[in-house]
């Protein structure tokens, strides 16, 4: 029987042979919380009269660290105690963690052929490793602690072609928005994405990730690319244990294909309050008060540099306020190796450390009552990043570093020549 | 899991995302009386003060899309409410209820905000004391049945591991 990259991995982690829409209970290799969704999987966990599997479990605050106030301090703590209680090694505290799902990839833990779930909703961002990774929640990271399996309905695919050579300031984040423009935000529900074409083998695996990030902002169970080479060179002195590519059969049977010109796809954004709401930057055109450059989406050195090279002698338009924050210490290291954080300081933009703070809208960045924010983030629904009357408009790092400068949502080349 | 439950229709559109349930400046508990009191806060702030046991959410497509966040069907709980119907739900939201044995159901219902609402499971029958009209459901995959009938996974998790001592 020929199977999608869902039903193969499923099918290996089930020990037996299954196929879209069968249930099943699939053995897991690595379990992630964080300090938002980790406290109520610990109470659960102590219900059960069991160890906990700590081999399998990755704890990475991020959201609301540092704490942001009292109540997150205690979440925080919370999981500090149950590292220490239970002696769980893979735990990240801030200085040399980041942003949960960049640490996850850049520690290894994400490869090929690899069932990964996560108590956040980006954990599909692994599947641009090769990896099936979904998110899910509190109560059932609990039980993977304590059982090392998880039920899983197999999901149907839907196959995504992109060929051909990309445009100038065009990015992964663009390729994503567009085909969740095309699709909608339930386009992908409860299926696995794959997303293939030449196209995407000449992306760099950072871009590739954002592609992947955002699945859940189409429905998507999981959002799966081949691996290639470079997914095995990224691995090279960073993963843990071996490893398997794993890849779909010629005749697998896809619930649709779509296919997409490299060519057709230009600078988008999102505008509020889907990230279906899709339109070419050149066309956007409003003013903005905040400029964010971040997240598990494009917080990677490479959406740095690009921001970087638009920013380099510039200044940060009047009246733009602009925060810059690296997805984890090591793009944060690399930044400052490379002189970036000097062209953003002296771009007069905000840097600080990782955290997810901002994009949802918790702190370090939370937007007033009619102010509008272009971001790099993946989500704009109503009231995300602060007050229900605020906007966000989800772009790739060049729209957002250019908009910055102009003081309203551009294409990059408006500012760049 | 009680099969018959009922209550006034709180109704919602298309899209529904988990940040419009709980916003996450609230995120730093999981008690669920107190998330209860932030329900819909943004964006339908009479809804955590008027709430009632028993009431019901009717909603659109994609219900509880978004963040993972299973703050936002404990929240609901929290507040009361004995079930969900949507015409579809996000995956995560879906599993998150379903797992925490909150009920949550496909359907697509004529339905006015405080119409009077029953449900019965067994029956998969929704029906509309307001207007009449009833609505027929699709039962849920066996597995999820099971699920459901032990009050969600961590009882079901519990049973698996052997674990004999009670809460």
């Amino acid at each position: 029987m020929a199977k999608t990259m869902a039903e193969k991995i499923l099918s290996a982690k089930a020990r037996k042979d299954v196929r879209a829409g069968e249930i099943v209970e699939a053995e897991v290799d690595y379990v992630m919380v964080n300090d938002i969704t980790a406290p109520a999987a610990f109470d659960e966990f102590e219900g059960f009269c069991t160890p906990p599997l700590e081999k399998k479990m990755v704890l990475i605050p991020d959201h609301y660290v540092p704490n942001k106030d009292v109540a997150s301090a205690i979440q925080a703590k919370k999981m500090r105690d149950f590292a220490s209680k239970y002696k769980i090694r893979n735990y990240f505290e801030i200085g040399s963690g980041g942003v949960c799902h960049q640490l996850m990839i850049e520690k290894g833990f994400v490869a090929p052929g690899r069932l990964i779930v996560g108590a956040d909703s980006h954990t599909c961002s692994y599947g641009a490793m090769g990896a099936f990774a979904t998110g899910i929640g509190s109560t059932e990271a609990a039980t993977v602690f304590a059982r090392g399996v998880l039920w899983f309905k197999v999901p149907e695919s839907m196959k995504f072609e992109v060929n051909g050579q990309l445009g100038r300031h065009v990015s992964g984040k663009d390729i994503i928005l567009t085909i969740i423009g095309d699709i909608g935000v339930e386009g992908a529900l409860y299926q696995s994405m794959e997303v293939v074409g030449d196209t995407i083998s000449a992306l760099p695996v950072s871009e590739r990730v954002t592609i992947s990030n955002m699945g859940i902002e189409a429905g998507a169970k999981a959002c799966i690319i081949p691996p290639d080479a470079k997914v095995d060179d990224y691995l090279k002195g960073r993963v843990r244990d071996t490893y398997e590519k794993v890849y779909a059969d010629k005749d697998a049977e896809y619930s649709d294909i779509r296919k997409y010109d490299a060519k057709d796809i230009v600078p988008v954004v999102a505008k509020p309050f889907l990230p279906s709401n899709v339109a070419p930057a050149s066309e956007v055109g409003v003013t903005i008060d905040q400029a964010y450059l971040g997240s598990c989406t494009n917080g990677r050195i490479e959406d740095l540099r690009v921001a970087a090279a638009i920013l380099k002698g510039k200044k940060v338009h009047e009246g733009v306020r602009m925060i810059v924050v690296p997805a984890s210490k090591d793009v944060f290291d690399k930044a400052m190796e490379e002189g970036l954080f000097k062209i953003f300081s002296d771009a007069g933009a905000f840097i600080s450390g990782p955290t997810c703070g901002a994009c949802l809208g918790g702190y370090m960045g939370v937007l007033a009552p009619g102010e509008r924010c272009v971001s790099t983030t993946n989500r704009n629904f109503i009231g995300r990043m602060g007050h229900m009357e605020s906007e966000v408009y989800l772009a790739g790092p060049a729209v957002v570093a250019a908009s910055a400068v102009a003081g309203r949502i551009v294409d990059p080349s408006e500012v760049t020549g | 899991m009680k099969s018959h439950f009922g209550g006034k229709a709180w109704v919602f559109g298309d899209n529904v995302d988990t940040d419009q349930i709980i916003p996450a400046e609230y995120l730093v508990t999981m008690n669920s009386a107190e998330l209860a009191k932030h329900a819909f806060v943004k964006v339908m702030p009479e809804f955590p003060v008027n709430v009632k046991e028993g009431d019901v959410i009717v909603a659109g497509r994609n219900f509880g899309c978004g963040s993972s966040r299973e703050h936002a069907p404990r929240a609901l709980m929290g507040a009361g409410v004995s079930c969900v119907i949507a015409e579809s739900f996000a995956r995560i939201f879906f599993r998150n209820a379903i797992n925490i044995g909150l009920p949550v159901i496909e359907a697509t219902l004529e339905v006015d905000q405080g119409d009077d609402i029953e449900v019965d499971v067994s029956k998969g029958v929704v029906r509309n004391d307001s207007s009449g009209k009833e609505t027929t459901f699709a039962s849920y995959p066996p597995f999820v049945m099971m699920l459901m009938e032990k009050g969600g996974l961590v009882p079901y998790t519990k049973e698996r591991l052997g674990c004999t001592r009670s809460e």
